[in-house]
């Protein structure tokens, strides 16, 4: 590979590469983390970067939205139309459980309302669609195509047709990052649905699995249990279903159990999802014995 | 067009674009694991065989570049970058004169330096990931630098 440098400029040994510039960049760079570990201090220019950044994330994926969008164009007679006779038969089943529940909201009003708490249900929602980037393997984020534009905040529930996704990490103008449920950095208060047990359920950084690492030997907790958010902590409204549970190991040589559980959210598949507000007054008449500390996205 | 080993600003920022795209352009589960780190390969490969056309502020922008599109702690890959493209700077010299074997093997040690640089810091920062399987891309990496030296070759004879 040794070749001769036509150019005539002189290329002394070390001249291009001197010490003084590399420190400037390090300790800029090093300036620059710090400033940016301690949150908000670089918000605009993250803004900002991620405006400029937005057109090559969504690039990167155009191809492979182009096939999918061809296949689904290409998609076969027979298949839509079994596609659309089970679309029908969720719709009736739907309607059903909608008639129900327009009786027992309605009930469940007045009860709240005789217990002076209020109702937190989520009151509007927004679609927003993911933008297939690989931001991190080992970090289960993804990319939305949606941002403060659109009135998307920081800490923001993300759900889907079947649970809970995650939370809005990070909001720029046209895009947004989502923390799932399932990140390592991130927790989620839940709640047993056959008990009332409050817990907290952990990523574990691999898409199809939660942990439940704070529960006490004596806790009531059975394999296919059901999670739904607890709602503490304000950032998920609460009674949304979670996960289920999946493995519950009794080692009386150990404080705690281990319990897993698998999310109900398509977390790795989901094409889109909804963004959701709701009414984050928290009126809780009782004290929490196993009060839990906030769901953190950081 | 090409004087002498540097590269026209046009084609730098080119490659540049579409090694930052790459970086995220969605790939099945195992292959995302083994995706090398494209930016790095392109500041090294700049670095080493085309000095002029490029320089230390170019690592470290594209650095940060790759910091927003990965939103990661900004400044991460700029210092891992700025780093190893001042150590490929200085050794151009003897690495362009070593066979292409010795030339993987410095490229696969400045990649190891790079992903170290970033495993310290998000374990600093508090995000370790300890999986063992985020260095499979340093070799992944380092496999890919006879096609590049070759590629890099073609395009400048030919000019």
């Amino acid at each position: 590979m040794s070749r001769h440098d036509p150019d005539a400029r002189p290329l002394l040994l070390g001249e291009p590469a001197r010490g003084l510039p590399l420190l400037a960049l390090a300790l800029l760079s090093i300036g620059l983390m710090v400033v940016d570990h301690r949150q908000h201090h670089l918000a605009v220019v993250r803004q900002w970067l991620s405006v400029a950044a937005f057109p090559f994330q969504w690039a990167a994926q155009a191809p492979l939205a182009a096939w999918t969008g061809l296949q689904d164009r290409l998609a076969t007679r027979s298949r839509l139309e079994a596609e659309n006779i089970r679309l029908a038969a969720d719709n009736l089943a739907l309607r059903l459980r909608l008639m129900r529940f327009a009786a027992l909201e309605q009930e469940n009003h007045r009860l709240r309302a005789a217990r002076d708490s209020s109702s937190r249900i989520v009151q509007r929602s927004l679609i927003a669609e993911i933008v297939r980037a690989d931001l991190d393997p080992f970090r289960q984020r993804v990319l939305v195509n949606k941002g403060s534009r659109n009135g998307v905040f920081r800490g923001q529930a993300a759900i889907d047709a079947a649970g809970i996704v995650g939370q809005v990490a990070r909001v720029g103008p046209v895009s947004a990052e989502v923390i799932l449920i399932s990140d390592p950095m991130h927790s989620i208060p839940v709640q047993l649905n056959r008990t009332g047990v409050r817990t907290i359920a952990v990523g574990t950084g691999r898409s199809g699995e939660l942990a439940l690492p704070w529960l006490p030997q004596s806790a009531d907790v059975e394999v296919d249990d059901l999670l739904v958010s607890s709602g503490l902590g304000g950032v998920f409204p609460p009674g949304y279903p979670v996960g289920r549970v999946t493995r519950v190991e009794r080692d009386p040589a150990r404080p705690l159990l281990a319990v897993d559980a698998v999310p109900f959210a398509g977390l790795d598949r989901d094409p889109e999802i909804l963004l959701v507000w709701f009414d984050s007054v928290i009126v809780e008449p009782e004290p929490v014995p196993t009060a839990a500390p906030a769901a953190a996205a950081e | 067009m090409i004087s002498g080993s540097g590269l026209s600003w046009t084609r730098v920022a080119a490659l540049s674009l579409a090694a930052l795209t790459a970086t995220v352009v969605p790939l099945p589960g195992w292959l995302a694991l083994a995706r090398p780190d494209f930016v790095a390969l392109v500041v090294l490969w700049l670095a080493l065989l085309a000095p002029r056309s490029t320089g230390l502020l170019y690592a470290w922008s594209m650095g940060l570049a790759l910091d927003a599109f990965r939103g990661v702690l900004l400044g991460q890959h700029a210092l891992a970058l700025v780093l190893i493209a001042w150590i490929a700077l200085r050794l151009r010299l003897q690495v362009r004169a070593w066979p292409l074997l010795q030339q993987t093997a410095v490229v696969f040690a400045l990649l190891w330096l790079d992903e170290f640089v970033i495993f310290w810091i998000d374990g600093v920062s508090g995000h370790p990931v300890t999986d063992w399987i985020r260095w499979l891309r340093v070799p992944v990496g380092a496999a890919c630098w006879p096609l590049a030296a070759r590629v890099f070759a073609r395009t400048t004879t030919r000019g």
